[in-house]
């Protein structure tokens, strides 16, 4: 399957090429091209996938309806669907939405978790509290993500409103691309954070899908 | 904008000036309504006058957008930041002048938590509605809670959080309080995106405010209620 550009990713999603698979993955559209990455290197034929826009990450609360609105739409079409989604600010919603409707889904409070490892950022993450996050995807939807919806690229006097607590910007490589990496260190310049990079590969989600 | 078009703020009549402020506020205006404040004050406004019916009054109408999705985050930012400069030529002279203290209010974000942009603007309607506000700041542990409220005594003690994974937090304060047998000696409040309403009874706080407007009108209900409950 050819993988949408990212625009594509965090306005629409991504439709539903519907292949041999008996599972269906209903995923966030930031993580499409690591879910497709992992398919096609260990030949995950019996997983297929859809994905809701990344941009819903900008507003939480209607993560759990979409997905619930997704599951439906698909649940006649598939023995068994599977949530590739982490709490991500739901605030426990979509879990017991998933309980609710008897789909499972990927543990973890959000993306920046399940990649390093649930349980290692458990560990950090309390030592970490000034960090700001940041995966493959939004390095390069940064200005998506971060810059238009804060509204930095209009006003940049508010960047200290948003991140003045914060000191560093960890960016989680999920590949080595070094181009990436270089956008990574201009972001966390543009926020005024130090840089740190973070090899996590696909961590949690990788080891997740594995079991399905 | 022609220097014809150029809004002198000073030779606007009262009303006029107030309702300019209300638009300055809105686009964010922050020397603007500095301007404006002191010019009310050179007018002869009472501070506590100035406070209310022209930056609460503009926040208000902000507040009120921000709810519909008419305004959205930067905005109100820069609305706050532009009250801020208001607030800061109106605090000594409130403090000189007297004005009515609705009740006294001790907030800040859980440990864990460093997001404080809902907490600030909380904390700063809640002072423009004439609640005394001590502001504890970002990441407090139950200790500091505790502390605070034994040394400040406020009616309210407000818990902010962004974070799934720091809200529970709230949880352990609420215990300790109830294990100290304080509980309901305070007003409890929380409030956070992730946050709902289902949370903050399932926590045991006295209600969740989703956003600054309803913890203002949260607060003075439940202070009048406590206080009529104190007179009866």
């Amino acid at each position: 399957m050819d993988t949408p550009s990212d625009t594509h990713l965090t306005e629409k999603g991504l439709p539903l090429a519907a292949g041999k698979g008996r599972i269906l993955l209903i995923a966030c559209g930031a993580l499409a091209r690591e879910i497709l990455d992992l398919k096609a290197a260990n030949r995950w034929t019996h997983l297929d996938l859809t994905c809701l826009p990344a941009k819903l990450h900008l507003y939480p609360e209607k993560i759990t309806d979409s997905v619930r609105a997704t599951v439906a739409k698909h649940r006649g079409q598939y023995a068994d669907i599977f949530v590739v989604y982490a709490d991500c600010g739901t605030g426990g919603m979509l879990q017991k939405a998933c309980d609710e409707m008897g789909v499972r889904m990927v543990a973890g409070p959000h993306c920046y978790s399940f990649f390093e490892g649930n349980d290692s950022f458990a560990k950090t993450a309390q030592t970490e509290i000034t960090t700001f996050y940041l995966t493959d995807f939004l390095v390069r939807q940064f200005d998506a993500f971060i810059m238009k919806p804060m509204g930095l690229d209009r006003h940049p006097e508010l960047r200290d409103m948003y991140f003045g607590n914060y000191e560093k910007l960890v960016y989680q490589a999920q590949t080595d691309d070094p181009a990436l990496t270089a956008k990574a260190e201009t972001c966390a310049q543009t926020l005024g954070l130090a840089f740190e990079r973070r090899f996590t590969g696909y961590g949690d989600l990788e080891e997740t899908l594995k079991t399905l | 904008m022609s220097d014809e078009d150029e809004i002198i703020l000073a030779e606007l009549n009262d009303e006029d000036l107030v309702q300019q402020m209300f638009d300055d506020l809105y686009d964010g205006l922050r020397e603007e309504i500095e301007e404006g404040v002191n010019i009310l004050i050179g007018r002869g406004w009472a501070p506590y006058d100035v406070l209310t019916k022209a930056l609460v009054g503009g926040m208000t109408i902000v507040g009120a957008d921000f709810r519909d999705g008419i305004l959205f985050v930067p905005e109100v930012l820069l609305a706050a930041n532009a009250m801020k400069g208001g607030m800061a030529i109106l605090k000594p002279l409130l403090a000189e002048t007297g004005a009515p203290r609705v009740g006294k209010m001790v907030i800040g974000t859980v440990k864990g938590d460093i997001h404080d942009i809902g907490k600030n603007l909380v904390s700063m309607m809640m002072e423009g509605a004439g609640f005394e506000v001590v502001d504890l700041g970002i990441n407090n542990s139950v200790e500091k809670y505790l502390e605070a409220m034994e040394t400040e005594g406020p009616d309210i003690l407000g818990m902010s959080a962004l974070l799934t994974t720091t809200m529970p937090y709230m949880k352990v304060v609420i215990d300790t309080m109830v294990e100290q047998g304080i509980r309901d000696d305070y007003i409890v409040l929380v409030g956070g995106a992730p946050l709902n309403e289902e949370f903050g009874k399932a926590i045991g706080a006295d209600a969740y405010c989703r956003d600054a407007a309803v913890a203002v009108e949260t607060a003075k209900e439940w202070v009048s209620r406590k206080h009529n409950s104190a007179k009866a």
